[in-house]
């Protein structure tokens, strides 16, 4: 019987079917961080339990660490908040008690455990990969069964290398044509969100096909993937394809000679066959799609550069409109206004969705030789990881935010989430390039927008959102004022 | 995990769809390596007039008089009732500690978000989607009536209106089992174990590059 990318994965993992309906899945890969693992380490010691295979774990600090150089020259020492130094202690410490193999802060491969994790070919092609960690969606990009789980489940995979799990429906996402010059994976999502609304993938896996998705770079594929969860799905998918496999040829943990023939004799049958059968399907024309802007409180709540903010009349019913209300005044927007008359008062390029290289390439190329304007008051640059920094630095981007007048900080989830000192100050309106924009995400009262790398550095440039092709082409004057 | 079999409880809204988890537990209390204690920092950005950090007295902070959990009549609640995809967001687990330790035993909504969902059942609170007249049905009757109680057993999986009104709802059937006796997932799943075994070495024949140590 045909069967989708999912029905594969699931296939290839099922332990045990029950007649309840639930099913035993096995899972290859377990990322952990500082966040959503401690109870669950102290869980197992006070039930006595040990680790089924320790090799499938491997933790990173990410959440919760300082993207100051100064506050990290020392390990933990020098972190100033005693409460996130515990925490980072406290993953040092499980992993060392028991014997999980742990990137530390101080390693130029310490990164955002969603960058990090591809980066090493720690996730593969065809794994099933959790993280306590919901934007664990990231890796279907590579054709990977992936998705976020609570710190019980957590607990319950390092018991037991098994979750316990309904099958999923098949939701496919087609998007036709080609993207247009400026218009990139981080598009594609905040289009399918506003398309399906962030409870439309509730239940589903998420398979984005079609020639856009064929012509996404794997970087592209993972910033896409990542949002999955925005539309309520747990894990997103790409088939395998050369872009995959060029991607994780040589990758420090991948499998070489005989072992990579075999593996990609394997990887090469992870796609969707022909007839196989979809609970829902929605079609996008790529040529259609514009850079988008969020301009609400729900990633849902999204429109075209070229559009505006919606009016309370057009709203189909009550809790729609009293929600439209609470965002608009949450936002400090009027209803109707332009998109392009929004002024960021802050710019954040970073975090599980846009700080890989290509992220950086993308915003550096509008940011080069230009200043940011000077009512943006806060504008950070955060890679994803060391060697992201590190590769950045050879290309010099680095050079081109500091010289735009910008911050170039050290790897974390940073102004994502907004668990360490990078935050937004109540009312501060920011140009980000993360995934949510809920309310109080970025720091209380903060107000976020979601966009593309290049959409962010435009913004930056110009002081208000603008497209970004005339941005690049000049259309940013007001820089230069 | 504590067991949930009936409940008769005081029913409190939050009045509002997409309510995430964010907005359940903001960030700064993740920085706790506990499962306890985060019952007053849950809503902490709408419940308080300040700005809740780690560490507060929350006793001492000025409460926001215009949230209704913090309204003498939703004193003592342990059903919360809200709209559409409640639990959206991140994945933490807080927000269902949080919810525990608050007293939320049950939540009714239209619909929840998955991992929510999941994770809400794993400390025993049991979500119970219904339709969307239903719920609206429940707000109208919750703003008319102080005081309003809802019985919900989950044995037979219905809740009982106060003019004796009986609702059914349904549940996975799993997890509606794993509630009723307060089962631990973990436990149940080591009965397992030698399936798992079984599979693993099949797999590891099949995949070996899957089972390379990691060393770097």
């Amino acid at each position: 019987m045909a069967q989708t990318l999912y029905d594969k994965l699931w296939d290839a993992h099922l332990v045990e079917q029950r007649e309840d309906g639930t099913a035993l899945i096995y899972i290859d890969r377990h990322l952990l961080h500082e966040v959503t693992s401690p109870q669950a380490f102290e869980g197992l010691t006070l039930a006595q339990r040990g680790l089924w295979r320790r090799s499938a774990n491997l933790a990173v600090p990410d959440h919760n660490v300082s993207t100051l150089a100064s506050e990290r020259a020392d390990g933990l020492a020098a972190l100033p908040d005693a409460v996130s130094r515990l925490q980072l202690q406290t993953l040092d410490d499980n992993c060392a008690a028991f014997n999980v193999v742990e990137i530390p802060l101080d390693d130029i491969r310490q990164g955002i455990v969603h960058v990090m994790g591809p980066e090493q070919g720690a996730v593969l092609p065809g794994m099933t990969v959790v993280c306590g960690d919901s934007h664990t969606s990231t890796h279907g990009a590579a054709g990977a069964l992936a998705h976020g789980i609570g710190t019980s489940e957590v607990e319950h995979v390092l018991a037991t290398q098994c979750l316990i799990q309904r099958k999923m429906k098949n939701f496919r996402v087609e998007v036709t044509g080609q993207l247009a010059p400026g218009v990139t994976g981080k598009d594609i999502a905040l289009a399918v969100i506003g398309r399906i609304g962030t409870a439309g993938g509730t239940g589903y896996a998420l398979e984005f096909m079609g020639s856009a998705i064929r012509s996404l770079t794997m970087e592209g594929r993972m910033t896409l993937c990542n949002m999955a969860i925005e539309a309520g799905a747990r894990c997103g998918l790409v088939a395998v394809d050369d872009v995959t496999l060029d991607y994780f040829r040589g990758k420090p943990l991948a499998p070489e000679g005989e072992q990579w023939e075999a593996a990609e004799q394997w990887w090469r049958t992870l796609r969707s066959d022909e007839e196989a059968v979809f609970d829902s399907t929605i079609v996008l024309d790529g040529n259609e799609i514009a850079p988008h802007v969020t301009w609400g409180t729900s990633p849902e709540m999204v429109a075209s550069v070229h559009g505006e903010v919606p009016r309370l009349a057009d709203m189909p019913d009550e809790t729609a409109k009293q929600g439209l209300a609470r965002a608009l005044d949450y936002m400090g927007l009027t209803e109707g206004m332009p998109i392009q008359d929004i002024r960021p008062d802050a710019v954040f390029i970073g975090s599980c969705t846009n700080s890989r290289i290509e992220d950086l390439r993308d915003a550096a190329a509008v940011l080069n030789g230009k200043r940011i304007a000077p009512s943006v008051r806060k504008a950070l640059v955060v890679p994803g990881s060391g060697l992201v920094k590190a590769q950045a630095e050879l290309e010099g981007l680095d050079k081109i935010f500091l010289d735009a007048g910008m911050e170039w900080r050290e790897p974390g989830c940073s102004m994502c989430l907004a668990m360490n000192a990078d935050r937004l100050l109540p009312g501060e309106r920011c140009a980000s390039t993360s995934n949510r924009n809920f309310e109080g995400r970025q720091g209380s009262g903060g107000r976020t927008h979601l966009v593309s790398p290049a959409m962010a550095a435009a913004a930056a440039i110009a002081g208000h959102f603008v497209p970004v092709a005339a941005s690049a082409d000049g259309g940013g004057e007001e820089a230069l004022a | 995990m504590r067991a949930f079999t009936r409940l008769d409880g005081l029913v409190a809204p939050m009045d509002r769809a997409n309510v995430d988890t964010d907005l359940m537990v903001p960030k700064q209390f993740l920085k706790s390596i506990k499962r306890s204690g985060f019952g007053p920092n849950l809503f902490d950005d709408l419940r308080y007039l300040d700005e809740g950090e780690p560490g507060m007295d929350h006793t001492q902070r000025p409460l926001n008089p215009d949230f209704p959990l913090n309204f003498e009549r939703y004193h003592g609640a342990s059903i919360l009732l809200t709209r559409e995809n409640f639990g959206c967001g991140s994945s933490r687990e807080h927000a269902a500690w949080a919810m525990e330790d608050f007293g939320f035993r049950c939540v009714i909504a239209p619909s929840f978000a998955d991992i929510f969902c999941s994770n809400a059942l794993k400390n025993g609170i049991l979500p119970i989607a219904l339709a969307a007249d239903q719920v609206e049905a429940l707000f109208t009757l919750l703003y008319a009536n102080e005081g309003l109680r809802l019985t919900v057993d989950l044995a037979s999986c219905s809740i009982q209106l106060p003019d004796g009104a009986l609702w059914s709802f349904s549940v996975d059937a799993f997890r509606r089992d794993c509630l009723l006796k307060g089962l631990d997932d973990i436990g149940l799943t080591l009965q397992s174990a030698e399936a798992i075994r079984q599979f693993e070495q099949q797999h590891e024949a099949r995949f070996p590059w899957l089972f390379r140590d990691i060393t770097l």
